[in-house]
């Protein structure tokens, strides 16, 4: 009792450091994150695709849907830089328009996976037993479906529209996050600070969101960072099957499976939506790479069973 | 091992009952009454009737639940709404094509990958090591609907040496199957290489830093053996377990890859049952690919049992 004690109330000390210790600590990943180039790139092309989808009709030269049949698909260049479609609608207007859909999906779908998985993760870890078992099975179960299938399915009974394919993207992703929180709560859960914090008489709440939550923090965000572009590449593969976002607005994957009927003739149509969504998921891999380094986390993958 | 084998499979049965309970509850979540979308509006109170109870829709959840789960369990997987065949035969039809091309992904990334990896690993922060993780992070960043067309558009339409659609039978020539199958196998086997060689790279790396290497170099085992016999079988564990991790995404991106060589395979099926809402094939579907996909890891499982000894005695696999 008494080395309980006697760590305990070195305890607190040690979970929250001095404020300039803290501020270092932020300023040393920050210094490391900027250190590396790639993170520079990925930070870059990410703030510049930020950028259109919350101006699109600033940035934009012609309205997304304008048709203009005797414009149909002519090739990038002169007024239309990068081209005309099957409606002669301008390919750089629909690119532009469409990095919202994108990035609603790809960060809609992180924070709902971000926010559910975390949560059961959490509880399944600190509460243990026949809850956590129970919780960790059903994560199992959907984490073995092929996750384009299982967002099928959800999308079939939801309908399309990007709600929707947040939603289904979005429990497709859950699993993932909560055996990563899970994983770690197990391990912090032991550690002698939380010992000492429950010994101290904290709250249950305390305890998960003060001592066991910060500590998963840095895993969670360079993996959120990596699946933004995992659910991002997913929403395009849902409207390129033609359940994603509802036409005529502008998405990224139905755009590029319009142009496939006249790959032969106008490659372009499908080739520039392709290229952004290939740069945006790039931008979130570099992050998470850097964001990894920087951070220091190892993500281990762990296995179905 | 038999003890290992038992519990493995006693885990994958768990996991498919729950996965059974949450595609059938997703589907009695679809807004609106099945049988009224069925009938159109102009049906009689008694048709509507009689087909929710040929339907079973006036019993409660779980006698739906459980029958659904009986026929299943029988091989009976219901009728396609649209065009009445039993859903089981249409997928046993399809079932070959996304097989041929889940296992020639697969083959062409390992192939691909594992070598690529080791040679990034061995010559760490070299250019050759710059170029693989280029290789890497480009990969896992490309959709594979996008490489496809660029496959489509250089190989069959600019330069014209392989066919851009469709699919044959291995009986009906091989090289003719061989030229078909290229295409899709790349657009699916290079996004998964690109994930494979990343971790394989990682493990090497991991292993090579070990101390029982050290020893062995310092005993004066040649570099050859040394990465044979110490290197390889332990830094392959973790690629395995990436492998069998990684073949849900696999089997979901061949959903996309056919369709987008046309081939007339399981992906297609059930996309195109999500269009025409056809329930009993996209129940059907689900099922099946989760099947495929816990009916590889055991046999992903089984494999790491031959390749670590430690699992097979002590039943639990090491986290990698």
């Amino acid at each position: 009792m008494i080395t309980i004690f006697g760590l305990s109330n070195k305890a607190p000390a040690k979970t929250v450091p001095p404020d300039g210790v803290k501020r270092s600590n932020f300023r040393k990943a920050i210094k490391r994150l900027l250190a590396n180039k790639y993170n520079v790139i990925g930070g870059l092309i990410l703030l510049f695709f930020v950028i259109l989808a919350l101006f699109p009709s600033l940035i934009a030269p012609y309205p997304p849907n304008e048709i203009n049949l005797q414009l149909s698909l002519k090739p990038p260049g002169g007024s239309h830089l990068l081209g005309t479609d099957k409606l002669g609608r301008d390919l750089l207007s629909r690119i532009i328009h469409g990095s919202s859909a994108s990035l609603a999906v790809g960060l809609g779908a992180v924070c709902f996976s971000f926010f559910c998985g975390t949560t059961l993760g959490l509880i399944a870890g600190y509460a243990g037993g026949r809850i956590g078992d129970i919780i960790m099975r059903i994560m199992d179960a959907l984490w073995a479906l092929p996750a384009i299938i299982l967002a099928l399915a959800i999308a079939t009974v939801l309908g399309a529209g990007i709600r929707n394919i947040i939603l289904a993207v979005g429990i497709t992703f859950t699993p993932a996050f909560s055996r990563i929180v899970y994983a770690e709560v197990l391990v912090v859960k032991e550690q002698v600070y939380v010992r000492a914090a429950r010994s101290l008489g904290a709250s249950n709440f305390r305890i998960i969101f003060f001592e066991i939550l910060p500590n998963c923090s840095a895993s969670l965000i360079v993996y959120g960072s990596l699946m933004a572009g995992q659910a991002i590449i997913a929403e395009a593969g849902l409207s390129f099957l033609g359940i994603g976002v509802i036409q005529p607005q502008a998405a990224w994957g139905s755009m590029l499976r319009a142009g496939y009927a006249f790959a032969r003739v106008a490659p372009w149509v499908s080739i520039f939506p392709g290229l952004a969504i290939f740069l945006l998921v790039l931008a979130f891999n570099y992050l998470g790479d850097g964001l990894r380094d920087a951070l220091d986390v190892k993500l281990v993958e762990k296995k179905v069973g | 091992m038999p003890k290992y084998i038992v519990r493995r499979i006693s885990q994958m049965i768990i996991i498919l009952v729950i996965v059974s309970v949450v595609v059938f509850s997703l589907i009695q979540m679809i807004p609106g009454d099945i049988a009224t979308a069925m009938l159109g509006e102009g049906a009689t109170k008694e048709e509507y009737q009689l087909l929710r109870e040929n339907l079973g829709l006036d019993k409660p959840f779980y006698i739906r639940y459980l029958k659904w789960a009986g026929n299943m369990i029988r091989g009976d997987l219901g009728k396609s709404s649209i065009n009445k065949f039993p859903v089981a035969q249409l997928f046993a039809q399809r079932l070959p094509y996304t097989i041929q091309l889940a296992l020639c992904g697969m083959v062409l990334a390992v192939v691909i990958a594992v070598p690529a990896g080791i040679v990034a690993a061995l010559k760490k922060d070299s250019y050759i090591d710059a170029l693989i993780r280029g290789f890497s992070t480009f990969g896992t960043a490309m959709p594979n609907f996008w490489l496809g067309l660029i496959l489509i558009l250089t190989f069959s339409l600019w330069l014209r040496w392989l066919p851009s659609s469709g699919m044959s039978n291995i009986s009906d020539g091989f090289f003719d199957w061989l030229k078909r199958m290229i295409l899709p196998a790349m657009t699916l086997g290079i996004r998964f290489s690109a994930i494979v060689v990343r971790q394989t790279r990682a493990a090497f790396l991991e292993v090579l830093r070990m101390d029982y290497i050290r020893t062995a170099r310092a005993k004066g085992v040649a570099e050859f053996w040394v990465n044979y016999k110490h290197v390889l079988r332990n830094a392959l564990i973790p690629v395995i377990t990436v492998i069998g991790l990684q073949l849900g995404r696999l089997i979901g991106g061949a959903v996309v890859t056919e369709m987008i060589f046309q081939i007339p395979g399981m992906g297609s099926l059930i996309a195109d049952a999500v269009f025409s809402r056809d329930i009993a094939v996209v129940q059907g579907g689900v099922m099946i690919a989760t099947l495929g996909v816990l009916g590889i890891n055991f046999i992903v499982d089984m494999v790491y049992g031959i390749v670590d000894p430690r699992v097979r005695t002590s039943g639990r696999r090491r986290s990698g």
